[in-house]
């Protein structure tokens, strides 16, 4: 691309022509730059070369005549002659696909790959015309499951590495291996230990054969059939950019789209099979009211009496005794729908898009933002953060190979996580006394190393059987500490931060401003006047609703019940508030409570935007329509301010986009021409306009109007300058922070365990459950306890026993756990069959859990 | 701490073996370079190499019991199912051939009552085919649990046999598995130990030294 700009540029001539290239590229990327593509099946950029599959031989002369050379293999030199299309070169490409052909069973019209098969494609521009072979092929037992998920078919296998290199490199899950090397060479998993990574489904993408087969998609579609939009993922805030592919008005597969910031190609399983519960018979397709007959039942109605239904509920609510729950599965536009609902419509600042399992929304916009690259080039990276593993696999992913290259990773947690055997140094700290852990540690020789070099330091919850003071506290001792750090939000539901960018929490208006009276001028000339009062947070809004202080809940795709680290607390809220409205997809626990429900589209059945852990913004793609007569959230949101006698004034995404863009003060600038340039999204806010290379974002900006640059830059000066107005009303000021201090812990009860409650990447809720591929994953349901502590317990591992807190008593399978610090006791905080959030009482610092032998 | 509840959980490896197997491990600057020692032991231990082997083996070597067995199944010497106390291979290349290796191999099934690959009902014998054992002067040739015997005729592996079965060779053929009868154990003061290459200054640690 811009290579030709480098200085350093190495001169190569490439079949006749000469061109620059960059040292260290290999031949084979400097040729596809050249317009030369020379075939493939092993090598892959994201990985290391192999050489192994001999397709990429090309004649290289490096002045000693040429020859034939694995051009995966060899980084370009200065004066190279490269020749992709010799005679020698096209004898030897037909000549290793007939090699490849010989055991290839030609079995396209029923394999799946048939249509994007690289051998396939390959064999039709470079292979031989006929084969030689007449003898009997190689056989093997097809397909064999080498994991729930992905099934093998050895016959069609061109043994690349392709697939135990992914698991082996990427993944560091080597489950999969060549066996039996020499005649019979086979990929294979050991013997009852089958493939189970999270990330197994990328090897089915990265198959250049139909070798590897994912169960969800088998038999289910041909290529040519399928229809495709480009989008971004949703199953938690990593934002993976993805392919959205369906066929007959069905979600069919997601595969991952290689973008140097964020996936690099690659997806969890969790977000590549979950179109299984967009499609999923489960989903709500009508609206529901609670019958007047049965309180039990919902009946499902048309869309005029439900939204006259949730109006009356609304209605009867007044600013302060309404509150607003959720919003963070949603996009960026529908989020601000809703947060101007809230503020406009139902005169309140009561919001919040968490559910009282994540942190403080003005530390988390206030902290010095880090990007995922950032993070995975950095010299120390400190954890603070919950099983990135399980909750954000990409992201486990990035920093794990990070770790194998030059950065350290640095682990503060309660208990061992999936990074932790790839850390540098991995601490632990009884359950609440991170602060204290912190404050130790970095005061040492380990906080002089990260203060010598650049360091990012991701954030979250490690526990949610701890309090989120104790992870405030702790923030501000890394702080204060490390002044130079940044920051990585390590929150998990899919737009999270891009509600919280959306005003959807107490105190916030959009574009990261704080709704303290600074901002009013601002607001007030975009949304007209609005509560400036402190609203309440979710767990605030729940106490005020067991307390019967609150009239109405609306629950935006949220489930209280099983998401809020308090049950007990939740169900007295429910049973304190007179009305419920959900805006869901699903009936879960939450909503079969609500009075109103009203069916919303899910993933791929809408458009906009969504924002990930950076701050990064990119497009969502529409691909299917949704069940029965689901709406989008945001019309949802206009139709009750219609029967509320009020207007959103909002009309369409884009318009809504256009409105973001000048409320949002973060988001100013963020044109939807900037978002549809390339797959790699934007980073807001914008960094301002006068630094001193030329910025690509300036000219893109430029071609838009003269008028929208000129106040840009406005507009940064004044965030630069911070003080000065240059026009009426200024840009409010970004929402701001203080750390709390850090308190003493609470004392240790020696007969009780601290209970640490941390989600799995597979749980009961409905990403997991509602997905048939996925569903029976999700199985670890055991409490994990250290062996020493069962011993002197006198309980044995295996049984089940009672576990009491002052909430409650339920009952649990044990299990002995060697990487469990003693005195610790783990567990998925919302597994089938269990949840930790009946345990839990939000007041409590730590979580302190007995255990009896039933 | 974890080592000793390790040892407990464990099965596979005699005690006496586990602890040669934490030497052969502490012999290389990484774990996994002590793979292919470990399968031999394995082996030695148990005559070929079961899955709770390759399970325990990878462990000690921070690997994936797939990574231990697709690096095992390479090498034709390691069995990854049971064969006899003794292996016997025939020679059946080129001079092996000429100086009758087919009529030994026949009478070979003859006389243990088997086919070639299978293992007499005893579990004393297993017989294979070989490709060329480096010994073309003394052919037709076969060895036994790799132990070489020379200019076969019929009647020598008949007594041959008959030796094996009634433990007359004990002392020069080890049952299959079996390397070495004596174990060389290095010094500590001869042994390279657990060193990264990049960390070594001084001339190699197996080298006589001054006072050794």
């Amino acid at each position: 691309m811009s290579n030709e700009t480098a200085s350093e540029g190495v001169m190569v001539t490439i079949n006749g022509m000469e061109i620059s290239v960059q040292p260290g590229d290999l031949v084979i990327d400097a040729a596809e730059r050249a317009g030369a593509h020379i075939p493939r099946f092993c090598y892959h950029p994201r990985m290391s070369s192999v050489g192994v599959c001999r397709q990429c031989l090309v004649d290289i002369d490096t002045g000693r005549g040429p020859g034939l050379q694995p051009s995966c293999m060899v980084p370009v030199s200065e004066g190279m002659v490269v020749d992709t299309e010799s005679e020698g070169v096209k004898r030897v490409q037909e000549g290793i696909l007939e090699l490849l052909l010989i055991n290839h069973p030609l079995d396209c019209p029923v394999c799946d790959k048939g249509g994007e098969c690289p051998l396939q494609d390959q064999t039709l521009t470079f292979g031989p015309v006929e084969s030689r072979f007449i003898e009997e092929k190689r056989h093997y037992e097809k397909p064999i499951a080498i994991s729930d998920l992905v099934y093998l078919d050895r016959e069609r296998c061109v043994l690349c590495d392709r697939c135990t290199r992914f698991a082996r490199e990427v993944a560091g899950d080597p489950l999969i291996h060549f066996m039996q090397r020499g005649n019979q060479t086979q990929v294979l998993t050991f013997p009852d230990d089958p493939f189970n990574s999270y990330f197994s489904g990328n090897t089915v993408q990265i198959c250049p054969v139909g070798a590897l087969t994912a169960k969800p998609y088998r038999f289910r579609a041909r290529p040519w059939d399928l229809s495709e939009v480009e989008s971004t993922c949703t199953t938690c805030s990593v934002g993976c950019r993805i392919n959205v592919q369906s066929s007959r008005g069905e979600l069919l597969r997601y595969q991952g789209v290689d973008i140097d910031s964020v996936n690099h190609g690659w997806l969890c399983d969790k977000g590549r099979f979950g179109f299984e519960a967009v499609n999923s018979d489960e989903r709500l397709g009508t609206p529901f009211v609670r019958s007047d007959s049965n309180p039990d039942e919902l009946v499902g109605t048309d869309w005029n009496t439900a939204l006259e239904a949730a109006a009356s509920a609304l209605k009867a609510a007044s600013g302060s005794s309404v509150g607003v729950i959720g919003g963070a599965r949603l996009s960026n536009e529908n989020a601000y729908a809703w947060s101007k609902f809230a503020r406009t419509v139902l005169s309140t600042d009561n919001v919040d898009a968490q559910l009282g399992d994540g942190l403080c929304a003005e530390m988390v916009m206030s902290l010095p933002r880090a990007t995922i690259d950032d993070a995975a080039t950095a010299d120390h990276v400190l954890l603070l953060a919950p099983d990135l593993k399980e909750e954000l696999p990409v992201l486990y992913l990035r920093l794990r190979g990070a770790s194998q290259g030059s950065t350290k990773l640095i682990e503060l947690a309660p208990a061992p996580t999936g990074l932790t055997r790839y850390t540098s140094a991995a601490h632990g700290y009884r359950p609440g006394e991170m602060g204290q852990a912190l404050d130790e540690l970095l005061g040492g020789a380990t906080g002089d190393a990260m203060r010598s070099g650049r360091t990012v330091v991701v954030i979250g919850r490690p526990s949610l059987a701890d309090s989120p003071g104790e992870v405030e506290a702790a923030v501000g001792v890394a702080q204060r500490l490390l002044p130079e750090a940044t920051f990585l939000p390590a929150l998990r539901r899919g737009n999270v931060l891009g509600a919280l960018d959306m005003g959807l929490a107490p105190g916030v208006l959009p574009g990261r401003i704080a709704n303290d009276g600074s901002s009013q001028a601002w607001i007030d000339t975009h949304w007209g006047s609005i509560p400036t009062e402190r609203g309440m947070d979710t767990i605030a809004m729940l106490e005020a609703a067991a307390s019967g202080r609150l009239h109405t809940l609306l629950l935006i795709g949220a489930d209280p019940l099983a998401d809020v680290p308090d049950r007990d607390l939740v169900e007295r809220a429910f049973a304190g508030v007179a009305k419920i409205v959900a805006v869901d997809t699903f009936a879960t626990a939450s909503v079969k409570r609500a009075d109103v429900v009203l069916p919303t589209t899910a993933f791929a059945e809408s458009g906009g935007t969504t924002t990930n852990l950076e701050g990064r913004i990119s497009t969502l793609g529409r691909m299917v329509t949704g069940p029965g007569t689901v709406r989008d959230d945001w019309t949802i949101a206009a139709e009750l301010a219609w029967r509320l006698d009020a207007d959103l004034g909002l009309e369409s995404l884009p318009g809504i986009w256009a409105e973001i863009e000048a409320v949002a003060p973060s988001h100013a600038r963020c044109s939807p021409s900037m978002l549809s340039a390339d797959s790699e999204g934007v980073l807001v806010p914008l960094p301002v306009v006068a630094v001193p290379e030329p910025d690509e974002i300036a000219d893109d900006d430029a071609d838009t109007s003269e008028a929208d640059t000129s106040e840009a830059e406005v507009d940064e000066e004044q965030a630069e300058g911070a003080a000065a107005v240059v026009e009426a009303p200024s840009v409010p000021a970004s929402v701001s922070w203080s750390a709390p201090a850090l308190v003493d812990p609470p004392a240790v009860d020696g007969y009780a365990l601290r209970l640490v409650a941390r989600r799995r990447l597979y749980d009961a809720a409905v990403h997991t459950s509602q997905a048939s591929s996925l569903a029976a994953l999700a199985d670890d349901s055991t409490l994990r306890v250290h062996p020493a502590e069962l011993g002197s317990l006198g309980v044995e591992s295996g049984s089940r026993i009672n576990v009491t807190t002052a909430r409650a008593t339920i009952v649990l399978q044990v299990t002995a756990d060697e990487s469990v610090p003693r005195g610790v006791a783990s567990m998925g905080f919302n597994q089938p069959g269990i949840s930790a959030a009946e345990l839990i009482d939000h007041r409590e610092p730590v979580t302190e859990i007995r255990i009896e032998t039933r | 701490m974890a080592a000793q509840s390790d040892e407990t959980q464990m099965s596979f490896f005699t005690t006496e073996n586990r602890r040669l197997a934490d030497v052969i491990v502490a012999r290389y600057p990484k774990r996994r370079s002590a793979t292919i020692p470990l399968l031999h032991l394995a082996q030695e231990q148990h005559g070929w190499i079961c899955d709770d082997a390759m399970i325990e083996i990878a462990d000690l070597v921070d690997a994936t019991p797939a990574e231990v067995k697709g690096t095992g199944t390479f090498y034709e010497m390691f069995k990854f199912h049971p064969v006899g106390k003794y292996v016997v291979n025939i020679c059946g290349t080129m001079s092996c051939k000429l100086m009758g290796a087919d009529e030994l191999m026949n009478h070979a099934e003859q006389k243990l009552g088997v086919a070639v690959g299978e293992t007499t009902e005893d579990g004393l014998f297993t017989l294979e085919h070989a490709e060329c054992q480096a010994a073309c002067t003394e052919a037709p040739t076969l060895q036994v649990n790799y132990r070489h015997e020379y200019r076969v005729t019929t009647d020598d592996f008949d007594r041959l046999v008959d030796d094996l079965t009634a433990g007359r060779r004990d002392g020069d053929i080890p049952a299959h598995g079996t390397l070495a009868r004596i174990r060389q154990e290095i010094p500590a003061n001869r042994a390279v130990g657990a060193v990264p290459p990049e960390e070594v200054d001084g001339p190699p640690a197996w080298l006589p030294q001054e006072g050794a």
